[in-house]
């Protein structure tokens, strides 16, 4: 795969831009090998100091005085209590990766599993994406990318710790064994702690060679094991970006323009600068801001701040019109994504053709925690504290807009209430906000987003359009299939741009469409992408948002048009994919797909393949009089290949299935005028807990490498849960989120 | 200044009367386990105990709170041993973790006043906290096995 810092050159412009060791890195990424070599070469505990410096400081500052502390790798550190820290480059948002990558590590250290504690790293080229080549956290690719190198920096401690008690005794490696962070002489039943040999390991060169345990071996991965993080997440304790306090800080909201692109006209402080506490207001080139020393006051000066902007050229922008306009421009084919045999043809001679159109709307992240940002910006650094998923861009992104080199910009990432992609932004929008409100605060300043400024703040889920044409033969059985898709590129525009977009199609626009498993022999994916002043991003589950729903809905209407269970239709279709039609079928075993079922309740079933994963979804539901939907229960069955936490992946199945069920039946963000019609969680509503369905999550066992856990579970709820409304009442959903007004009894089915 | 007992102390703070009390506790007291989440009682984030009845402390000016008791979460037990906490731990609930201290503070009144709800009781008390990360299913668990816990321990 290429490797993403050299897309991340077209950023680079200035001289000290130029001279980030990261940016400009053409090395593949994180190459094991030289990590290994430079660690060996240098030695243990230098390797540390000469190439992470701020955790070499942070070690020191940390650690008893005078005391050693073992750091034969970035990712791991041992000190003389027994502690065992392990450094984690990956943001923990709630996937769960803060336990599961220290198991992946102390599956091979072996220490004593209750002395273990996880700490952020800082930002360093040590710590990049294994794949991508930067530090980020996203694509449900953490467990992939970290699955070999967690484990190597595990075993790479324990072997030299072990060599140091071989040392110290006299004896051979082949005579000990290590058990819960204790090194034993099987012999002699000799023993010493990890801690005790902390010393003595930290003079010893790494090993050459890190053998790993066969994976039959293993007795912590794969087991169900608790969250290490839950404890501070129930008392208070744990931090988030909100959270985070820093001598001298001062809070600042910014006035954000009404209108995508929208500038200040003129604004009068007057009135804002009366509420105690507002320290200064001042234009910046996302807004105006309002610093103060609290929140309350910036918000009470906010509200005083009188502002006249100019709308520019998204002032008339209207998702109405752009609901039409995408249906119109669907009627004709875009640039062809994929094509195979000749679906013309072939829906020229079919028995039988149907056709239809599916639309989504814009949809916010919404983060429980809403957007916010720590900076202490000082002539000679710049300290940022901020839940990101992004830390290299947001680094080299901080460093522009502060004028700095980016070695002089530290990030610490704290917790991030939820991310779901929005906190992994392209122009890190709220962190270079926030260097800006910085430059007029001229004191560490937290810029805090209120719940209304996150929900208008952009960057959605695309809106999208997709028509559909099948072609049916005598039998029932599909033979064309066409597929239309109509939205605005993620890619494009950004520094990804030449690493997805490729002849005119961005990839993430047509994933889960242009890589259908169902053997459909004639078969094209065209797009459209309208330039649209909305800024757009990847949201849990990206182009596949939109694909799992219209794609699965409508293969729903090809089964009922050519008279096959939806589900059997799958399985034939399906027959030369084999993992996708094992989840499959487990997922209809589990549900009972042929048992019958109360009146009035229907069962849909879903496939979709996404981020490597294969996830099967069955939803039972039904419609009450007044159209309003009730969903009692969803099976789900997924193959992510072997399972680092089996508790954690089913956590994100379920998770994923909350969060596809909140697009499918309440989420939408409107613009009208320009204007974005959603404030708050009364118009842009959460499923809550009366409307949570039973889950229950079955994982196939798999002995391959895992895939992504944390995005599959969401493309398929849609489509299932229609399907289901399909089964229970016969009309078909075409358009999410799902209106009740469309399924009132005896209202005009849709289909 | 206004005068009130957080979590079993006397506290005294100068900030003007109608600040919402999250932002006194977060900011002028220093406690960030209550979580600002919409600012309008919407989400249920910011859950609080006052006098013993859950309140939502963004919309809660200080005024009202004057010579009452406020508990949050870092008050609800020393040490985790509220049987809310040790089912969270065993039911391993939160994901990101930003809204379980107000799913805690509602769950806990909920059990003061019904020392066994059902499925339906839940729905009704909990439905006021969202949680975007949809541990619904495992908040339901997890209260249900807080109840048996707390008769565990009464009739201990």
């Amino acid at each position: 795969m290429k490797d993403l810092n050299d897309l991340l050159n077209p950023l680079v412009e200035s001289p000290s831009r130029r001279s980030s060791p990261i940016l400009l890195s053409k090395s593949s990424p994180m190459p094991r090998r030289e990590f290994l070599k430079t660690s060996a070469a240098i030695g243990s505990g230098l390797w540390i100091a000469a190439h992470v410096p701020e955790l070499a400081a942070r070690s020191v500052s940390s650690a008893p005085t005078n005391a050693t502390v073992f750091a034969p790798n970035a990712f791991v550190r041992i000190a003389p209590d027994e502690s065992v820290t392990v450094i984690v480059n990956h943001s923990e948002m709630g996937q769960g990766i803060y336990t599961s990558l220290p198991m992946l590590l102390n599956e091979e250290l072996e220490a004593d599993w209750s002395k273990i504690k996880v700490e952020a790293a800082p930002v360093d080229a040590a710590y990049n994406h294994t794949v991508f080549g930067l530090q980020m956290t996203g694509g449900s690719t953490t467990t992939p990318s970290e699955w070999e190198r967690f484990r190597k920096m595990g075993a790479m401690a324990r072997l030299m710790i072990i060599d140091a008690a071989t040392q110290k005794w006299g004896v051979s490696a082949s005579e000990c064994r290590v058990e819960r962070g204790v090194v034993i002489h099987t012999v002699s039943g000799r023993k010493a702690s990890y801690g005790s040999l902390v010393e003595a390991a930290s003079q010893l060169k790494p090993p050459g060679t890190i053998p790993l345990k066969d994976p039959k071996q293993f007795t912590l991965v794969g087991k169900p094991t608790r969250r290490l993080d839950t404890p501070s997440k129930i008392n208070g304790t744990a931090q988030f970006g909100l959270d985070v306090r820093v001598p001298g800080m001062l809070f600042a909201l910014v006035a954000r323009p009404p209108v995508f692109g929208g500038k200040v006209s003129s604004f009068d402080t007057a009135e804002a600068l009366k509420i105690p506490g507002v320290k200064a207001i001042e234009q910046i080139p996302s807004g105006v801001a309002v610093v103060a020393d609290r929140f309350w006051s910036a918000k009470l000066g906010r509200e005083k701040l009188k502002i006249s902007w100019d709308g520019g050229a998204n002032a008339n922008l209207s998702t109405t019109q752009m609901l039409a306009d995408f249906s119109k421009q669907s009627a004709s084919p875009g640039t062809i994504a994929k094509k195979t045999g000749d679906p013309g043809v072939a829906l020229a001679g079919a028995a039988k053709t149907i056709t239809a159109e599916y639309d989504v709307p814009y949809l916010a992240h919404a983060m429980m925690e809403p957007l916010n940002c720590v900076v202490d910006l000082r002539s000679d650094g710049c300290e940022i504290w901020t839940g990101t998923q992004f830390e290299t861009v947001d680094r080299a992104n901080a460093a522009q807009a502060a004028g700095l080199p980016p070695e002089k910009v530290k990030i610490n990432t704290t917790l991030l209430g939820g991310g779901f992609g929005r906190r992994a932004n392209p122009a890190s929008d709220f962190v270079v906000e926030a260097v800006q409100v910085a430059k007029i605060a001229k004191a560490p300043v937290k810029v805090v987003w209120t719940r209304e400024d996150d929900l208008a703040g952009g960057w959605y889920r695309p809106m999208w359009h997709d028509r559909f044409a099948a072609g049916l033969d005598a039998a029932g059985n599909p033979i064309a299939w066409t597929h239309t898709i109509v939205g605005q590129s993620i890619l494009t525009g950004t520094a990804f741009e030449p690493y997805g977009v490729k002849d005119g199609v961005d990839s993430a626009s047509v994933e889960g469409a242009a890589d259908l498993l169902y053997g459909i022999p004639n078969l094209q994916v065209d797009l459209h992408s309208p330039k649209i002043g909305v800024p757009v991003q990847w949201w849990r589950s990206v182009g596949h948002s939109h694909t799992g729903f219209s794609v699965e809905s409508f293969f729903d209407e090809v089964a009922h048009a050519g008279g096959k269970d939806p589900y059997e239709l799958r399985r034939k279709l399906l027959a030369n994919q084999p993992r996708m039609s094992a989840v499959l079928q487990l997922v209809a075993e589990k549900a009972g797909w042929s048992k019958p079922l109360p009146p009035g309740r229907g069962r849909g079933i879903a496939t979709h393949f996404s981020f490597d994963s294969y996830v099967a979804q069955v939803v039972e539901a039904s419609v009450e009089k007044d159209g309003t939907v009730r969903v009692h229960r969803v099976v789900c069955a997924v193959d992510c290949g072997r399972t680092v936490n089996p508790d954690i992946v089913k956590a994100q199945m379920e998770g994923g299935i909350i969060f596809g069920l909140t697009a499918a039946l309440k989420t939408e963000i409107t613009i009208e005028n320009g204007r974005v019609q959603q404030k708050n969680f009364h118009d842009y509503q959460m499923l809550r807990m009366f409307e949570s369905p039973e889950i229950e999550v079955h994982i196939v066992p798999s002995e391959l490498s895992p895939t992504g856990v944390g995005e599959p579970s969401v493309p398929p709820v849609a489509p299932a849960l229609t399907n289901a409304i399909f089964a229970a009442t016969g009309k078909r959903v075409r358009r999410l989120p799902i209106r009740a007004a469309d399924l009132v009894a005896g209202s005009g089915a849709k289909s | 200044m206004t005068s009130f007992y957080l979590n079993g102390k006397s506290v005294s703070v100068d900030d003007d009367p109608s600040t919402p009390l999250l932002w006194v506790i977060r900011e002028s007291l220093g406690l960030t386990g209550t979580k600002f989440g919409c600012g309008m009682a919407l989400c249920g984030a910011c859950t609080v105990h006052l006098d013993g009845n859950a309140i939502r402390s963004c919309v809660a000016p200080l005024s009202r709170v004057a010579g009452k008791h406020v508990t949050t979460i870092e008050g609800l037990s020393q040490n985790l041993s509220h049987p809310l906490q040790r089912a969270w731990i065993e039911v391993d609930v939160p994901q990101c973790g930003y809204c379980q201290s107000g799913q805690i503070m509602s769950a806990a009144i909920l059990l003061k006043e019904n020392a066994k709800p059902t499925d339906k009781d839940i729905d009704e008390a909990m439905s006021g906290n969202i949680c975007r990360c949809g541990t619904y299913s495992r908040i339901r668990r997890a209260i249900h096995r807080a109840a048996e816990l707390s008769a565990e321990r009464r009739s201990s």
